[in-house]
């Protein structure tokens, strides 16, 4: 049963999260947005990992969080690097579209 | 020896990426056609047992799947790596001699390694036969795309690469959350594996809805394809060129077939309507943006949303009796825009370099100064156009031909709108070069650079001359 309550708990933070994305406009809070959705899809892979019938947990899904995670911390750093540049160049940390 | 261990010499551009940034302005210009002749090598080699046996696969680390990882490889697959080599060698050929907008040519020679790893991710995408490789490659492609535009690192570059990379970033989360429901339910992550066990219910729904938009996110369709002109067009004119062909082919490849191979059963009648009129409404709203605009590199970027429609109007007419033509055709506009389209951004860069600005009604006299670079453009429009002998005819007579011949007539009527709009958009950039120059500075431009635009253009021509064997060979793809 704990499972299933990941995978909800998870779905929740993904869709709190992908709101966050689109409703923020500050750059870091759509970064850091973007990490929480990522950790909610993982908790929701985790989450169908455990309690297989025969009490032991799949290790395909947590292979798969491992990969997602080494994605995500990657993609993050390039994120926050160019969210330096583009603050340092004199801009705002947002997007032309959200300034005011 | 086995001919499926060619394959590996595929990703060889993933291993020049780290030699090409150690080497700097030595691997110049011999790296690029190193790599291109070895991929080319293995494709030739591949091509013979691909007839013979229709399809390839490669069993990594000799893990049998569903836990091991495959990689696939078939015509369609031929096809597509066969266009990204073309398009990366003529783009680097281009590339050394362009000096970007600053002339800073120190931070230019960043462009060669992101090339190669942009070149080895499309092309294990392409390789990829299960849904979570496909999504790890994916990533890859958008890494380095984002890279591309940002590389110049103006304000309003640094800004279009982070909204790009953004919404890639949500788009892949969702195609991962489809890949949770898919293995949760079914147990494989393995394409084919996974064709024989979906069967359609909820869950296989909102995973195909899941993985859909994700890659319509990526692919820039219609109505989400707000990031990609911006992206498109700060970004250097060769990296343009690379991800207005390559980066996009490679995500709608990647749409079309998992849809259509893993949820055919899932797709209905109705929901393929749906599709196609998404397809048939990007094809008018972006043709019409693209006659609306007043830079020749915006024209160019808004173009591709609007041909990137094309291929999505096979969806409906693959259940009916035209399927072959719709597959082939759909998958053959695809590969001859990528040619084209890649062309017309190198063109495009050609003026910047010229002129210094892109602004289509300040190009009086281009066309004299620099008739190659605007008989490229017209050759590559001919795809555009959907014109013979262009490959983009082909392409367009086949899905008109399935879409008549079914009785669905009025897909027909959108690629016809469609080719006229063309024709709007591409007589609005020709007509001011024509022009008179008058007493305007043009600067001179390598000749190496229009030759590498025209060898792309010239390509997208030979594809239409040559039309019969790859259009059976794709015909020979395993229809879905």
């Amino acid at each position: 049963m704990s499972g299933l309550s990941f995978a909800l708990a998870g779905a929740v933070l993904f869709a709190l999260a992908l709101h966050a994305v689109f409703a923020r406009h500050h750059l870091l809070r759509k970064i850091i947005a973007c990490n929480v959705a990522a950790s909610g899809v993982f908790m929701i892979l985790v989450g169908m990992s455990s309690g297989g019938s025969d009490g032991r947990a799949d290790a395909v899904p947590q292979a798969l969080v491992l990969t997602g995670i080494v994605i995500s911390v990657s993609l993050t750093a390039f994120l926050l690097s160019l969210l330096r540049r583009l603050a340092s160049g004199g801009g705002a940390a947002r997007l032309p579209e959200d300034e005011r | 020896m086995s001919p499926a261990l060619l394959l590996p010499g595929l990703i060889l551009p993933l291993v020049a990426a780290p030699v090409s940034f150690l080497l700097g302005r030595r691997a110049l210009p011999w790296l690029p056609w190193l790599v291109a002749l070895m991929v080319a090598g293995c494709l030739c080699g591949l091509a013979a047992p691909l007839l013979s046996e229709g399809e390839l696969f490669l069993h990594l680390g000799n893990w049998e799947p569903p836990l091991g990882l495959r990689w696939r490889f078939d015509g369609l697959v031929w096809g597509m790596i066969a266009a990204t080599t073309l398009v990366c060698l003529a783009v680097a050929v281009y590339a050394d001699g362009y000096v970007p907008n600053r002339g800073r040519r120190g931070r230019w020679l960043g462009f060669w390694p992101v090339l190669f790893f942009l070149w080895g991710a499309l092309n294990s995408l392409f390789l990829a036969g299960d849904i979570f490789n496909i999504y790890v490659t994916l990533e890859l492609v958008s890494l380095a795309a984002v890279a591309l535009v940002t590389l110049d690192g103006r304000p309003q570059a640094l800004a279009a690469g982070m909204r790009y990379l953004l919404l890639a970033l949500v788009g892949s989360l969702c195609y991962l959350l489809g890949i949770a429901l898919l293995y949760a339910s079914f147990g494989v992550l393995d394409a084919a594996l996974l064709a024989e066990r979906l069967q359609p219910g909820m869950t296989a729904s909102l995973a195909m809805a899941l993985l859909g938009v994700g890659l319509f996110l990526k692919t820039a369709l219609f109505p989400v394809h707000g990031w990609l002109p911006a992206a498109h067009g700060e970004a250097p004119a060769p990296a343009s060129a690379l991800l207005s062909s390559l980066v996009v082919m490679g995500s709608l490849y990647v749409l079309l077939r998992l849809w259509l191979e893993l949820f055919g059963a899932v797709l209905t009648p109705g929901l393929r309507q749906f599709v196609a009129v998404l397809g048939a409404a990007a094809v008018l709203w972006g043709s019409w943006l693209a006659m609306c605009q007043r830079r020749l590199k915006l024209v160019v970027a808004y173009s591709t949303v609007a041909q990137l429609g094309y291929p999505l109007l096979m969806v409906p007419l693959l259940e009916t009796s035209g399927a072959a033509a719709a597959w082939s055709g759909g998958f053959y506009l695809l590969l001859s825009h990528a040619l084209a389209k890649a062309s017309m951004f190198l063109v495009a860069g050609v003026l910047l370099h010229a002129q210094g600005h892109d602004r289509i009604f300040q190009s009086r006299g281009f066309a004299g100064r620099y008739p190659m670079s605007v008989f490229a453009f017209g050759l590559a429009a001919l795809t555009l156009l959907a014109l013979p002998p262009s490959g983009g005819f082909i392409g367009k007579w086949l899905l008109l031909e399935a879409s008549f011949g079914s009785g669905q007539w009025w897909w027909g009527l959108v690629l016809l709108l469609g080719g006229l709009l063309a024709a709007g958009y591409v007589f609005r950039v020709l007509v001011p070069i024509f022009g008179d120059a008058g007493h305007r500075h043009l600067e001179a431009v390598p000749l190496r650079m229009e030759l590498a635009a025209l060898s792309l253009a010239v390509g997208s021509v030979v594809l239409g001359l040559v039309a019969g064997a790859p259009v059976r060979a794709l015909q020979a793809v395993v229809l879905p």
